[in-house]
């Protein structure tokens, strides 16, 4: 058995450089099939590998930008992005980001930092998870039924002032809405290390009432930013994004995504739900166990703050 | 005049070391490169001697190798609302990076109190903590686990009886360094010590850094952050697209 440790020269531990190739390929699988971007798997994993959380969602939000890339220009070819939309949830974002990388610093120098990482992703894991099941469970007793839950056109969001014309989503509605879902997409990005997909796609559906041919694109468009934004915020205030460990995890997850794909088209949108609900429910209770039992060892050791 | 001040020069002179350490080192230098796992340091030497070999009490040797010094915050969970949070924090002044102790025989023998309050010698000793807050009374838990934890990383090591002494003049040792290692100059110290004083001190520096691409890699992130970041994403991008081209590629 060849290991194959590796250096890491920002988080500064050794880890084995197949580990990390693996956890990029598996998260890659996960996202190929499920067609989410992964960070909120991958960012929990490197935790459980013993990554320091700072490096950890720093490094993610790099190597989101990446495998968001070929993703977004897929989309651009088959003009299935509303710019126009993208660049209002892009403004949210940016503000949310910078917002969420303040927070992250502060409680950084409070030694609150892991909890609150850990907490976010508890609770939203949690959250997204138990929603995810039950409504694949349902989808499933439904099949034969051959119900579909209609689109809402008109809700609360119509009363809004500031309304702006989104030809490509068909849409004529107030920026706020919109602006509100890009800034705590761009919160969670810079807290948690994720795209933001998970909670932007739903939001964008049901919330905005955009067509689903359009979500996809537009929120991998505003991901980009938001996340290019982030790693560059952590990159010059805390030092963290480690570019080794980003690549490392790419190529496994880009190799990871294809397999994925394949696998994904073999089975039914409901099975591959179920299994996705049940895997998010997995980090999350793992997560929770860990804030919720006594620690082995109750002290830790940090940078004196203050320097 | 000059006769007492050539006198009294030779009385200051005197007392001069009647045995001192020649040393050797495998390597004054270690490379953190990518496939670093750890290191060990050789610290060997020779004791130079004017005179016979003093056989009661024994010669013994002791070796410590220290990292760079930091202060460190030594933070505490408590149970607050169900969940396990940072509450009580301590601040330690300075604390090495990395500290190894070897010596020839348990260190409360080759070294007494006194000697070990001034040399700095034992792991608690290397650590300083001034004051801890008014609200925390048991500072010195924060420190034991500070200690407990660094060991437990082999990062504070007390390796007592690993330094083989032959005819009370050849001396060796072996300091395992881990793979987890900070940046920096560490201090070598050789004592011998002879009835727990000690007779003799030598100190000699290991240079650890990191080397190639890891050092490029971390002071280019430290020194310009700006662009380390716009290089990440650029990297990042490049190699997420080139490995997708490569797959489109395959496929067909």
């Amino acid at each position: 058995m060849v290991t194959m440790q590796i250096y890491l020269p920002i988080a500064e531990v050794s880890v084995n450089a197949f580990l990390l190739l693996g956890l990029g390929g598996l998260v890659g699988i996960l996202s190929g099939m499920f067609g989410v971007g992964g960070g909120f798997l991958m960012t929990p994993l490197l935790f459980f590998i013993g990554i320091p959380p700072a490096v950890a969602v720093a490094t993610e939000a790099n190597q989101i930008v990446a495998s968001s890339f070929s993703g977004v220009l897929a989309h651009f070819k088959r003009k299935t992005v509303d710019l126009r939309m993208g660049t209002v949830l892009l403004i949210g974002g940016l503000v949310g980001a910078a917002l969420g990388v303040m927070v992250f610093n502060y409680l950084k120098a409070q030694g609150q930092v892991d909890l609150l990482v850990k907490l976010c992703y508890v609770v939203f894991l949690g959250v997204i998870g138990g929603l995810m099941f039950i409504e694949s469970l349902n989808a499933i007793r439904k099949t034969k039924s051959g119900k579909k839950i209609a689109r809402k056109k008109h809700n609360w969001i119509h009363g809004l002032p500031f309304k702006m014309r989104f030809r490509v989503s068909g849409l004529y509605i107030s920026v706020i809405p919109p602006l509100i879902v890009g800034v705590a997409v761009g919160i969670l990005a810079a807290i948690m290390g994720v795209g933001g997909g998970f909670i932007m796609v739903p939001a964008m559906i049901y919330l905005l009432g955009m067509p689903t041919k359009v979500v996809v694109g537009t929120s991998l468009f505003q991901i980009i930013f938001v996340t290019a934004f982030t790693t560059m915020l952590h990159a010059t205030t805390n030092f963290t994004v480690d570019i080794v460990l980003a690549v490392l995890l790419l190529v496994g997850g880009v190799i990871g995504a294809q397999i994925g794909t394949r696998i994904g088209v073999k089975m039914k949108a409901e099975q591959l739900r179920i299994l996705l609900a049940m895997m998010v429910l997995l980090v999350c209770g793992k997560l929770a166990l860990e804030l919720l039992l006594e620690p082995v060892e109750l002290y830790s050791l940090g940078a004196a703050g203050g320097h | 005049m000059r006769a007492l001040g050539f006198i009294f020069a030779l009385f200051l002179a005197l007392p001069a070391v009647a045995e001192e350490v020649v040393l050797g080192l495998s390597s004054d230098q270690v490379s953190i490169n990518t496939n670093f796992d750890g290191s060990e340091i050789l610290i060997f030497g020779a004791v130079k001697r004017e005179e016979a070999i003093q056989d009661d009490p024994r010669l013994q040797v002791i070796v410590t190798v220290a990292g760079p010094s930091k202060p460190i915050t030594v933070r505490r969970k408590e149970k607050r609302l169900g969940i396990w949070v940072n509450i009580d924090a301590v601040e330690v002044d300075r604390a090495p990076s990395f500290y190894a102790v070897a010596s020839s025989t348990v260190l409360g023998l080759a070294l007494s109190d006194t000697e070990d309050l001034r040399y700095r010698v034992s792991i608690p000793r290397a650590i300083r903590s001034v004051g801890a807050p008014q609200n925390i009374s048991d500072s010195e838990n924060f420190t034991d686990a500070l200690i407990r934890i660094k060991s437990k990383a082999n990062q504070y090591q007390l390796n007592e009886g690993t330094v083989s002494v032959d005819e009370q003049t050849l001396f060796r040792t072996a300091i395992k360094l881990p793979a987890a290692l900070t940046e920096g100059t560490y201090k070598a110290r050789i004592f011998l010590t002879r009835g727990g004083a000690v007779v003799s001190k030598h100190e000699t520096s290991i240079y650890v850094r990191k080397v190639g691409m890891e050092r490029w890699l971390f002071k280019l992130s430290r020194e310009n952050a700006l662009l380390y970041g716009i290089m990440s994403l650029a990297i990042a991008i490049a190699a997420g697209w080139g490995a997708s081209a490569i797959f489109t590629v395959f496929r067909r």
